[in-house]
């Protein structure tokens, strides 16, 4: 059972869905290393950011790789305004109704999609969904080797965004010291609502990413969402190569317990990792001490 | 004051006149539209039409709605009077529950009898609260044995339970391979982890060595699952001669295309009650990864006109002539010839009707039904495997339209 023809396909494939998880873990960890909250309606946003790549394709017929142009800068400019008009306000500067405003808006975007699609689940046929890239060791399906090369793609982008950009600049001062950043004429209120515009933002990314190979469903993002939070804190709080290592190391886990111990039980490592890290590692691999 | 009352009067002898001639035609008229085609008979059509099994339910509603159309064209009811069968279609949600809620407000609407149900868990929740009221409940599809070995008096399954399903399938499968010279030793199952892949995987482990087969593992699954590259690695490691598949019909084309991805090519695909070996949706939209896989499932009666001309109607409407499709259309037919019989729709006449039954109009192989504790006795799964672009018939020889394919040649 341990010969190599089958263990490296089995961590290729992990890490092919690693990257996206890892996608998901990014945003969710860049809006609490600077807002400091946890954002609950990260999984709801994916879920309708699939929703919204399934019917570019269903009704417009746009390819969801396509798709992913248009939907991004919309999710960016839905999540500033989610921020700047609704959780802001709501929060009057508690961290505790934060939490529960975007707990309510994750009931609300869930329901609103359950009333307006049915509990249906609904996939997409595309041609190259079932190509392969042959790698003589290995066949790997060609949507998650996009998928993967995306991810790293708007990783270093993010990378680049927040080290060289004046807004990146802001985004860091924000961060680490927020009155201090206040003081020098940075506007707090914008610096929330693009990090969580970017957050959103790369939510969109990796809703088109999915499509292709998977099926879409009102409650499609509490499964990533999961996932998602047990690798941002593995990956230190904030940390956004953190997010991206994590994200790889889990799917690797993840299909390394799907083959040694069956498909029902492939998820069970990740919550006992998780488990592990809080008990010995709190701050994550990647993360500053608190 | 006579003139207040003589007004009076005049407007009271206007109101009554009004009122009499409306009675009167009310009156008139009820009897003549009986005569012409007699009062409605309610019929609960429960199907899962969203949720999970939602392409199964709504093909299930296909088959039971057209059945009814054709029954009202052709007159109705004639022991009634030519009475219209009237369809309550009820949602199951794909839960137990939905499905529970269903057959309450179909009793409160005093429905003659229920058709329907699909799957397994459904069936025996919805059969059961019909059970309370005494109301018939016809079984589509429902395979598990205790559907029917519960004593309920109101139950009764068409199609074939789940211990006859996998002992004729187990009995094609030697004969399949004993005609072949005996090309598969060895077997691997991937079956999905609730009540039916579990089941069925569990019998075919303690049948399968006992007629000469070893299975060399056994893989399950939660549905939904997204990925099976792993499964697939798996299968390829180990090497079976024989595959067989126990999943729904998104998990069975999944697995399917990406053994065919991973080039994992074994001998045979042998699947029961495979959710997608016998599926003209299947062979149409992914006819390489279908090709040679067999199945032992229900199926039509491909020497049955009727039969035939149901497949033709349900594709001119471009749809598939999947087996909810031809099940519950036999279901309905079965139930109208009980209303016909009972000459009422009234339920203890009902139930008494269809334990009678000795119908033969239906499109399956299964000869006139007759019914012992609720299970027709002639109902039985066959096998088919696909062929070029087409789903044949291969076994039993009586009803085959084409000879087994096994081992699948080299590609």
């Amino acid at each position: 059972m341990l010969s190599l023809t089958i263990l490296v396909p089995a961590i290729l494939n992990g890490l092919l869905t690693g990257a996206v998880y890892g996608l998901v873990a990014l945003g969710l960890t860049l809006i609490y290393g600077v807002l400091h909250i946890i954002n609950f309606a990260h999984g709801a946003l994916l879920t309708a950011a699939m929703f919204a790549a399934f019917f570019a394709h269903r009704l417009l017929g746009l390819d969801p790789y396509l798709a992913a142009v248009v939907l991004t800068p919309m999710f960016f400019v839905l999540g500033y305004c989610l921020q700047r008009f609704v959780i802001g306000p709501a929060a009057h500067g508690e961290d505790r109704n934060v939490l529960l405003v975007t707990l309510g808006l994750a009931v609300v975007i869930e329901n609103m999609l359950l009333y307006a699609f049915g509990a249906d689940t609904r996939t997409i046929n595309l041609d190259y969904a079932f190509r392969i890239v042959d790698l003589g060791i290995a066949f790997l399906a060609l949507p998650r080797v996009v998928g993967f090369g995306v991810v790293l793609a708007v990783t270093l982008l993010l990378w680049l965004v927040l080290s060289l950009t004046d807004t990146g600049k802001a985004i860091r001062a924000v961060a680490k010291e927020k009155l201090g950043a206040q003081l020098s004429g940075i506007d707090v209120a914008h610096i929330y609502a693009v990090t969580f515009a970017l957050g959103t933002a790369c939510l969109a990314v990796a809703a088109c990413l999915l499509v292709p190979t998977y099926y879409v469903n009102p409650h499609i993002g509490n499964a990533f969402v999961l996932v998602a939070f047990t690798i941002v804190v593995l990956g230190g709080m904030g940390s956004v190569t953190g997010a991206l290592v994590a994200g790889l190391f889990v799917g690797v886990v993840e299909s390394l317990c799907g083959f040694y111990l069956g498909e029902s039980l492939g998820q069970i490592g990740i919550f006992v990792m998780f488990i592990l890290v809080l008990l010995f590692r709190p701050s994550g691999l990647f993360g500053e001490r608190a | 004051m006579s003139h207040w009352s003589a007004r009076i009067t005049r407007r009271k002898l206007l109101q009554t006149t009004a009122v009499g001639v409306a009675a009167a035609t009310g009156v008139v008229n009820a009897p003549s539209v009986l005569r012409a085609q007699g009062s409605a008979v309610k019929l609960g059509v429960l199907h899962p039409v969203s949720g999970a099994l939602s392409y199964s339910g709504q093909q299930g509603r296909l088959g039971a709605t057209i059945a009814i159309d054709e029954i009202n064209a052709a007159g109705g009811i004639k022991a009634l009077g030519g009475a219209r069968i009237e369809a309550m279609l009820g949602d199951a949600q794909s839960t137990p529950e939905g499905g529970n809620a269903e057959v309450e407000k179909m009793n409160a609407a005093a429905v003659a009898a229920i058709v329907g149900g699909y799957s397994s868990s459904i069936c025996l929740t919805a059969s059961q609260t019909a059970a309370r009221y005494d109301l018939p409940y016809l079984v589509d599809v429902g395979v598990a044995d205790n559907i029917v070995t519960r004593g309920l008096k109101n139950t009764f399954r068409f199609g074939p339970g789940f211990g006859v399903i996998a002992k004729t399938a187990l009995d094609n499968l030697v004969t399949i391979n004993d005609q072949a010279g005996k090309p598969a030793k060895t077997v691997m199952i991937v079956h999905e982890d609730s009540l039916f892949g579990s089941g069925l995987a569990k019998l075919l482990n303690a049948q399968l060595p006992e007629r000469g087969f070893q299975v060399l593992e056994t893989i399950p699954h939660p549905t939904p699952t997204r990925d099976f590259n792993n499964v697939a690695l798996k299968i390829k490691t180990q090497n079976p001669d024989l595959v067989i598949p126990a999943d729904y019909y998104n998990e069975y084309v999944l697995l399917a295309r990406t053994m065919q991805q991973q080039r994992v090519r074994p001998k045979g695909i042998y699947s029961v009650l495979g959710g997608a070996a016998s599926s003209y949706k299947f062979v149409k939209e992914f006819p390489e990864a279908a090709q040679y896989i067999m199945d032992c499932n229900h199926w039509f009666d491909p020497r049955n006109p009727k039969a035939l001309a149901l497949k033709k109607k349900v594709e001119d409407r471009g749809e598939f002539y999947t087996y909810e499709v031809f099940m519950n259309y036999s279901c309905i037919l079965l139930v109208a010839d009980a209303l016909e019989r009972a000459g009422s729709a009234q339920r203890a006449k009902m139930i008494a009707a269809l334990e009678s039954s000795t119908f033969a109009g239906h499109v399956m192989p299964y000869g006139p039904t007759k019914f012992v504790d609720g299970q027709n006795q002639g109902a039985a799964p066959v096998n088919t495997q696909v062929l070029g672009n087409d789903i044949q018939l291969i076994f039993p020889q009586t009803f085959a339209t084409a000879k087994p394919v096994f081992p699948v040649p080299p590609a």
